[in-house]
């Protein structure tokens, strides 16, 4: 049975279209991912699920509450991690678990117990009477995490849990949620700009684009659709059409002196590959990731939207006049 | 199942409350603030133009205490109300409103933990009353119970406030055309009667915070121009209609 389960959700701020219908099948236990470049409609789509953003229409149902009929029970099923820090910095991190104990009527005789088992999950029971804002940004999300799941929700939702933390602790935040997933078999739905862990950590991603989800499978059967692994040759002249026409080739670009290859199994045929391009000067293989399946979605990469890329921008505004017609 | 829910959401009002009563205990700083700055009205205004004023047979310096309390009330409940756009800036107020808890019981935890706040102040206030000979100690509850009725009101205004406005400017403009008429026009610093001007008349019996500072006058002083039981009414029906004014827009809030 499907823990999550929206039909054609949508999200209009005045004239802007900020999630334009959303089906989403999310079943209990899955590590759920949703990858997007801002504005896309993540966060919309997480704030319509955890009942504080109101849907324009279409529905959505948590552990068999509809989010709009029935707030209060969905937000008794769901945890959330926000992107922006959310904790009290004049409280320690034992009062804040506390404060979120009675906010969501966690029992007296229990309570102790649950926000120590928690704390000592996120290892920070050392540091837990003292004020969260002497807190790293590493430790501050693992209590925050740690309050997500104190009410042992049956949805936890992370909206880039990882933003703004070093590649150390997001490595390490990253290992905190997975074993906290299993522990307290919550599902877990996660929006992230950091694809290589998005690859790791979900069981499925679903690929939002401009308030759309375009793509929705398990990471390896998304990067099977690439077409195997990405061999890149730097030659000054390779038989192009020849290459074109081997059956393992299933795609290839040029750009200047270097051609992109997409071909299966490239162990078994990379030397027969080589064998026919003289003068060749560099070659690299290497697996495609989440990232290429994104750009070959999307048409950008999910970091361009930083604009500091102008031509990314000059696609993008095409891609969205196309969109209008 | 009803009790349940409404168990849940007494523990959220509490829950709220508490918090409030903790950042308060924590930040002693602001509790010295707010006990320095009427001393200051006291001794230092009040003791000067003491010297050569009295009201009656009584010195100008104990003649203004009951309207101190009155301003400690006024500024603390308002400020505190109004810190809900600081606390929405920072974010902290997000996580809370996520929860289970309907808007208006947080509300509520919000009121009962600011006049929590401001009734403590109050009290150090009275603790020092001994230095005040006109000053009737067996007044004390009555005039805490006003205070506490007046602070419900504006803690409520301030939050209502609080939940419209969006940027930190607004205490500015909110301290200088809101809280600073309201004190001058409650007959906290002179006696309310026929040798005020006509229009200062009418301005200080449309104010709310005049029968405030009445009663309490009437209360630990023993003069007054109206009986309690009307001043009583009047800050009651106040405190009420904040209170309907401030849930709603507290509910509405982004």
């Amino acid at each position: 049975m499907a823990i999550i389960e929206t039909r054609s959700l949508t999200k209009t701020f005045g004239k802007i279209q900020a999630v334009r219908g959303i089906d989403l099948n999310i079943e209990k236990g899955e590590i759920f991912g949703l990858l997007g470049p801002n504005g896309a409609g993540k966060t919309t789509t997480i704030g319509m699920l955890c009942t504080i953003v109101r849907p324009t229409s279409g529905q959505g149902i948590i552990a068999g509450f509809d989010i709009a009929r029935h707030p209060t029970q969905v937000r008794r099923k769901v945890g959330i991690v926000f992107q922006d820090p959310t904790l009290d910095t004049i409280l320690t991190g034992r009062e804040n678990l506390q404060l979120h104990a009675r906010l969501y009527g966690i029992p007296a005789s229990v309570r102790n117990l649950w926000i120590e088992e928690m704390l000592e999950l996120v290892d920070l029971r050392e540091r837990a009477d003292d004020l969260t804002k002497t807190y790293s940004g590493g430790m501050r999300r693992r209590l925050e995490l740690a309050r997500g799941l104190l009410h042992r929700p049956a949805v936890l939702f992370l909206d880039e849990p990882t933003l703004g933390l070093d590649p150390q602790t997001r490595a390490r935040t990253w290992e905190y949620i997975r074993t906290m997933a299993k522990r307290e078999e919550t599902t877990v739905v996660l929006t992230t700009h950091y694809m290589e862990e998005a690859q790791n950590i979900c069981n499925r991603v679903g690929i939002i684009d401009a308030g759309r989800i375009i793509a929705l499978d398990t990471p390896e059967n998304m990067i099977d659709t690439m077409g195997g692994d990405i061999v890149t040759i730097q030659a000054p002249k390779p038989p192009l059409n020849q290459i074109r026409s081997l059956p393992y080739v299933s795609a290839m670009k040029t750009s200047g002196d270097t051609i992109e290859i997409t071909m299966k199994s490239a162990h078994l045929h990379l030397a027969e590959l080589l064998s026919m391009i003289p003068e060749v000067i560099s070659v690299e293989t290497r697996k495609p990731t989440l990232s290429d399946v994104f750009i070959k979605l999307t048409g950008h990469d999910i970091r361009d939207d930083a604009a500091e890329n102008s031509e990314s921008w000059v696609e993008t505004i095409a891609r969205y006049r196309q969109r209008g017609k | 199942m009803s009790t349940n829910i409404l168990q849940k959401e007494l523990l959220g009002i509490s829950a709220v409350w508490w918090r409030e009563f903790k950042v308060f205990w924590r930040e002693k700083s602001r509790i010295v603030s707010s006990f320095v700055q009427p001393m200051m009205w006291l001794f230092l205004f009040g003791s000067g133009i003491g010297a050569s004023l009295s009201i009656g047979d009584i010195n100008y310096r104990d003649y203004i205490y009951p309207g101190i309390l009155t301003m400690s009330v006024i500024f603390g409940s308002v400020f505190f109300g109004l810190y809900i756009i600081w606390d929405r800036k920072l974010d902290v107020l997000k996580a809370v409103l996520v929860a289970p808890v309907t808007r208006i019981s947080i509300f509520f935890g919000k009121v009962l933990g600011g006049c929590t706040d401001v009734l403590l102040q109050v009290l150090i206030l009275f603790a020092f009353s001994f230095l005040f000979p006109s000053v009737n100690p067996w007044g004390i509850p009555l005039a805490l119970l006003i205070l506490l009725i007046t602070s419900i009101a504006l803690v409520s205004l301030g939050l209502a406030l609080g939940s419209l406005l969006e940027s930190l400017e607004g205490f500015q403009v909110i301290s200088s055309f809101l809280i600073f008429p309201v004190f001058f026009l409650s007959g906290a610093l002179f006696p309310i009667d026929d040798r005020l001007p006509s229009w200062l008349q009418v301005l200080v019996k449309i104010n709310p915070l005049s029968y405030t500072v009445d009663g309490v006058r009437g209360a630990l002083l023993g003069i007054h121009t109206y009986p309690f039981y009307v001043n009583l009414g009047i800050i009651a029906f106040f405190a009420a209609t904040m209170l309907l004014l401030g849930s709603i827009l507290f509910s509405r809030m982004k």
